[in-house]
């Protein structure tokens, strides 16, 4: 991206304006760029569950502007590929059904106790800062810019879960054993994440190769896992493919929640 | 990646010029003290061949909600100055930074009671705190009670000395 004319200051890119200013997302880019904001959405819409119920008001507090963070990237990511089809963020947020999603399974697991939301972001934010700094690499103008924003956000997110890593897996008994549960439940999700995308294909340069970030992944979740005085689980990976359209039994409930008063009220505005 | 150290200056002249000081009079809705220009959120004026306006600003983080409000109050102001047409596009790149805040907007948050952000460091290996002073009494003995706070841009801070709680727009 240059700013050497004034018209081409910066690329324009945002939930609202990006259909305004004429881009189009090619489709195959709009297929991948689904599949990243699906996992932003869901991961936020999983968060905003804890608001006022987490341990702590700070926690309620601190799980709701991640949540926050994760919806603007969604929405970056959707109004994006909502353009190649001359629909709206809206219309893919809430008029997809369960198998037009196609986010990673890892995302739409339910929240558990404390510890399992921790485990579960502790995965999710390293993913996502590698898969961002990655993604600002992208010959695509849009997702770079969509990713190099997101990628400043995601890593305060990763020093949020790595504390609690360590508060709780070097704090009593109790948080060290809900700790290492929590790992233990969240981590037959994570192989998903670095198994091969089928929205990836054909977008050599544009789009991240998954398998290019397990071993960064491996090498700083174990570091981080070590540290904390507990032990890598070894619980053996799910089949995945929510990249395809398959989902866990807890997507849709998640869903119906999330999409019930946009059907209730369609095309209502406030 | 693109990266910018300094805020975008100030039009030389002319109607651009007209344009960005009445873009620069919005203010934040969640910080009502400073300014869309102080805060590096207002990126670029022009005035279209057909007479219209377009203004960029960028969000501060991907998530917030002002940005809105803000691009709702950029038209106000120009229909209000006699533009008729005018469009507000809202840029994601480069990436909005906390170092864009100019040392104005750094007084007012202060004077405001919200501690400014410290500079950002990129360069160093380590990435390290720097002191986050009082905005209330100025001491330096102050402790992080919360990474997060009431909007995306804050944390949650505590004086040990005059005890009082306070905001840090945390860098970014």
């Amino acid at each position: 991206m240059s700013h050497t004319s004034n018209r081409s200051i910066s690329t324009a890119v945002t939930a609202e304006t990006i259909a305004t200013a004429g881009v189009v997302a090619p489709e195959s880019v709009a297929r991948y760029a689904i599949g990243l904001g699906d996992d932003a959405l869901i991961l936020a819409q999983r968060l905003g569950e804890w608001i006022a119920h987490a341990p702590e008001l700070e926690e309620d507090v601190a799980l709701g502007n991640i949540a926050l963070d994760q919806l603007g990237h969604a929405r970056s990511f959707l109004t994006y590929a909502s353009s190649a089809w001359g629909k709206t963020e809206d219309d893919l947020a809430y008029f997809r059904d369960e198998s037009e999603f196609l986010n990673r399974q890892l995302f739409e697991q339910p929240n558990g106790d404390f510890a399992q939301t921790i485990a579960r972001q502790l995965v999710a934010s390293v993913y996502f800062e590698m898969l961002y700094t990655s993604l600002t690499k992208s010959t695509d103008p849009t997702l770079a810019a969509i990713a190099a924003k997101a990628v400043k956000e995601v890593s305060y997110h990763i020093d949020h879960s790595t504390q609690w890593l360590f508060r709780l897996g070097l704090g009593t008994t109790i948080s060290r054993e809900r700790m290492q549960r929590g790992l233990e439940a969240v981590w037959p999700f994570t192989a998903e994440l670095f198994s091969p995308d089928p929205l990836t294909e054909g977008l050599e340069g544009i789009a991240v190769n998954p398998s290019s970030l397990r071993v960064d992944f491996d090498r700083v979740t174990q570091q981080a896992i070590a540290d904390a005085g507990l032990t890598l689980p070894t619980t053996p990976a799910v089949r995945g493919g929510g990249r395809s359209g398959i989902h866990t039994e807890s997507l849709g409930p998640l869903l119906a929640e999330m999409q019930v008063l946009a059907r209730a009220h369609p095309r209502a505005t406030w | 990646m693109n990266v910018e150290k300094v805020a975008r200056p100030r039009p030389a002249g002319g109607t651009e010029l007209e344009i960005w000081n009445l873009a620069a009079t919005v203010v934040d809705p969640e910080v009502p003290v400073v300014t869309i220009e102080d805060l590096g959120v207002l990126r670029h004026v022009e005035l279209a061949d057909d007479g219209g306006v377009i203004v960029q600003l960028t969000p501060t983080y991907s998530g917030c909600p002002a940005i809105d409000a803000m691009r709702d109050d950029v038209v106000s102001v120009m229909t209000e100055a006699g533009y008729s047409e005018v469009r507000v596009d809202v840029v994601l790149a480069p990436a909005w930074t906390t170092d864009w805040i100019s040392q104005s907007g750094r007084d007012k948050l202060e004077a405001y009671g919200i501690a400014p952000p410290a500079p950002r460091r990129t360069d160093g290996k380590v990435n390290l705190g720097l002191g986050i002073r009082c905005p209330r009494c100025g001491s330096l003995h102050t402790r992080q009670s919360s990474r997060f706070g009431s909007t995306a841009c804050k944390a949650l801070f505590v004086c040990q000395r005059c005890h009082e709680p306070f905001d840090y727009f945390k860098e970014h």
